[in-house]
């Protein structure tokens, strides 16, 4: 279906990737938000806050993250589109319920605009740190859904496709900005409302007789209802069976949890994006994302310059990763490069994929700013002069 | 015998209040002589005469004992994770105000763990019901002290006695900000019932603290007998005292139990302030919200 015109506003602005986010948010048909005040991100939901009342929209301040990111999924099963909005400190505080989102499969958007950890950190600063927080942060096993954004463009596009995946496969999907990325300004065009494609939510159409809130369609992803009509649902965070009704044994627990890893799994292919540029044939491929792969830019270039053959791969999903294009790739390349603003988190899912038949290199940064181009350079052509001895 | 008894068709026992519940999840988890079954029952009860729209009631529950009380009753249930049954409750109820929300949570979900969702639940005066099983102690984890442990009380985690002192839930709901605010016990049936009721029909944050025995975790290890037992002491230490000061409501170890209605007040939801708050500033421009 397409965007409720009510909500986009059509044109093009010069905004950060904050407030192109809120306005992603508002043209896929978000009406909830809850969020806490939390730099980088608070000017997402000021956005937010400024926007919605006269677009019937819900905002409201919570006490804390905690009750953020549960707040959304009540209104989720009241029958909106929800999202929360915050940086590492309130994103740790947040697991444990985007592990409920997982089990009670909960369409949701989480948005963490990433600064520099742990603890408080560099709240105003840059980093790339939460990003295996992002895949395994609350208990347990589940699949989930990351994206990241390399510019405001990208940050509304993504905010998009984030409430669409959370329809689609019924999921928390998690929006991983970064500091950068979140208040850097650039042209961002949004398109009229009849040009964005929404995915609606599931609901259940059939007979209310015999309905199963968590009886999967073959795609492994199950129907919705939402509170008040009528079908007197039963969602729980303890494993369960079809009905919702809590089932504290092994095969129940085969079951429910295998599906919810299976339906992302199963369905990676599907999800997966990234973007390439001259991998065909080259000796070295950067992979990066977020406000990284724009930094390593100047380097590839300067580098290709020198003659060096090198490809970039740009994860726009970072969950789930892009391992078989990554393994294919590690036929012929001889080294991938790995910039991150971590020490060392995206780049041990290359090197699982890569099962040592090539080098990977990371270039770490703690954080607190970008990376020095010259850094990923200098990594590139070091690479270049091993696999010329 | 009256001619109306007489109707009965004794060949087909049936209880009222089973059309409100899951029965194929029977038999429940609780203990015997545990008092939240007969709190369920209450809440049947005042649910069967509320006249309420039952597609439109959903209830909340965090983590606890208490907490699987959504799970038993037959409406759109919501077991959510320890303590936050109320930021829930106030997405659910924010998202469709149609809705009527209960929240059915214990002392130690709702007070400790959840206490800061509380504080503000009751603060915005979100329109909700909320009851709360006050067993004094953590029953499901074996129990533990919790922030109602009356002084002088034993739990596994202070074996030698609480010394810390608890919480007067029906001052902490008024001073907040709930509209509503009653205490009773597992022994005042008819009066939970009513007091339930009353609160279901109330707008804003209502809030009915049912004090409960836990036979096996707080009454065993404080050796105060068995449900029945506890039952009785309900029954000779309660003083009924409608509009005490909540000030005064305290519970101490075995102390007399003040209960009655004590807040029934109207003031503005958080949906009505916002509504009227949006109108005045933004005029023809501004739709109320309606969900």
């Amino acid at each position: 279906m397409k965007a409720d015109p009510k909500g986009v506003m059509a044109g093009a602005f010069f905004i950060d990737g904050d407030h192109a986010c809120a306005e992603g948010a508002i043209a896929a048909g978000c009406r909830f938000v809850a969020g806490y005040p939390i730099t980088p991100s608070t000017e997402v939901v000021e956005r937010i806050a400024e926007r919605f009342p006269l677009i019937g929209g819900m905002f409201i301040q919570m006490e804390d993250e905690i009750a953020s990111s549960i707040a959304i999924q009540g209104a989720v099963w009241g029958g909106k589109k929800a999202m929360t909005v915050t940086s590492g400190p309130g994103f740790s505080l947040m697991m444990e319920h985007i592990g409920l989102a997982a089990m009670t499969e909960t369409p949701c958007v989480f948005v963490d605009v990433q600064r520099g950890g742990p603890s408080t950190g560099l709240p105003t600063l840059p980093g790339q740190g939460d990003m295996m927080q992002a895949r395994w942060g609350s208990h347990g096993d589940y699949g989930i859904i990351a994206l990241c954004p390399n510019s405001p463009q990208e940050s509304f596009d993504l905010t998009i496709k984030a409430f669409n995946l959370a329809e689609q496969y019924r999921i928390p999907v998690l929006l991983m900005l970064d500091e950068c990325v979140g208040h850097m300004t650039e042209r961002v065009v949004v398109p009229p409302a009849e040009e964005i494609e929404i995915t609606p939510r599931r609901y259940w159409e059939g007979p209310k007789e015999g309905f199963l809130l968590f009886k999967a369609a073959p795609d492994r992803v199950p129907p919705m209802v939402k509170a008040g009509d009528g079908f007197n649902v039963h969602v729980t965070g303890l494993t369960h069976d079809e009905r919702g009704y809590p089932v504290m044994t092994a095969p129940a627990q085969e079951k429910l949890v295998r599906r919810l890893v299976d339906k992302i799994r199963l369905n990676s292919e599907a999800i997966i994006e990234y973007r390439e540029d001259q991998t065909a044939g080259a000796d070295i491929v950067i992979v990066s994302y977020g406000i990284t792969s724009r930094v390593a830019i100047p380097a590839i270039e300067q580098a290709r310059r020198e003659g060096a053959k090198v490809g970039h791969l740009r994860l726009i999903t970072a969950w789930p990763f892009p391992a078989k294009r990554i393994r294919e790739l590690s036929g012929h390349v001889s080294c991938f490069v790995v910039p991150e603003i971590n020490y060392g988190q995206m780049v041990r899912e290359v090197e699982r994929c890569v099962a040592g038949r090539t080098r990977v290199e990371r270039v770490s940064h703690g954080g607190g700013s970008v990376h020095n181009p010259k850094d990923i350079y200098a990594k590139i052509m070091s690479c270049g002069k091993e696999e010329r001895r | 015998m009256t001619e109306e008894s007489m109707d009965i068709d004794m060949s087909m026992p049936t209880n009222t209040v089973e059309e409100f519940l899951r029965m194929e999840r029977m038999p429940h988890i609780w203990c015997p002589g545990c008092g939240i079954g007969t709190t369920v029952n209450c809440f049947a009860h005042a649910l069967e005469t509320s006249g309420l729209d039952l597609k439109k009631v959903s209830i909340v529950s965090g983590i606890g004992c208490t907490g699987r009380v959504a799970g038993y009753l037959k409406l759109d249930s919501f077991h959510t994770t320890h303590g936050r049954a109320l930021p829930f409750a106030t997405g659910l109820k924010l998202a469709n105000p149609d809705l009527k929300v209960v929240v059915y949570s214990g002392d130690g979900d709702l007070t400790a763990i959840g206490g800061n969702h509380f504080i503000h639940a009751a603060r915005r005066n979100v329109d909700m019901t909320v009851i709360l099983i006050n067993n004094f102690i953590y029953g499901m984890t074996g129990g533990q002290v919790a922030p109602t442990t009356p002084i002088g009380a034993t739990a596994s985690t202070t074996p030698y006695g609480n010394f810390e002192e608890p919480f007067n839930l029906p001052y902490l709901a008024e001073s907040c900000g709930a509209v509503y605010v009653a205490r009773w016990t597992a022994y005042h049936v008819r009066h939970a019932t009513k007091a339930i009721k009353d609160a279901l029909r109330k707008r804003g944050f209502s809030f009915v603290e049912i004090l409960a025995p836990c036979p096996t975790l707080y009454s065993r290890r404080n050796r105060l007998g068995d449900g029945l037992d506890q039952m009785k002491f309900y029954r000779d230490n309660s003083e009924v005292k409608n509009d005490a000061d909540t000030k005064t409501v305290g519970l101490s170890f075995q102390g007399k139990v003040i209960v009655g209605k004590f807040v029934d007040k109207d003031k503005p939801t958080y949906l009505d302030s916002m509504n009227a708050f949006y109108a005045q500033k933004f005029g023809d421009k501004y739709s109320p919200y309606k969900g």
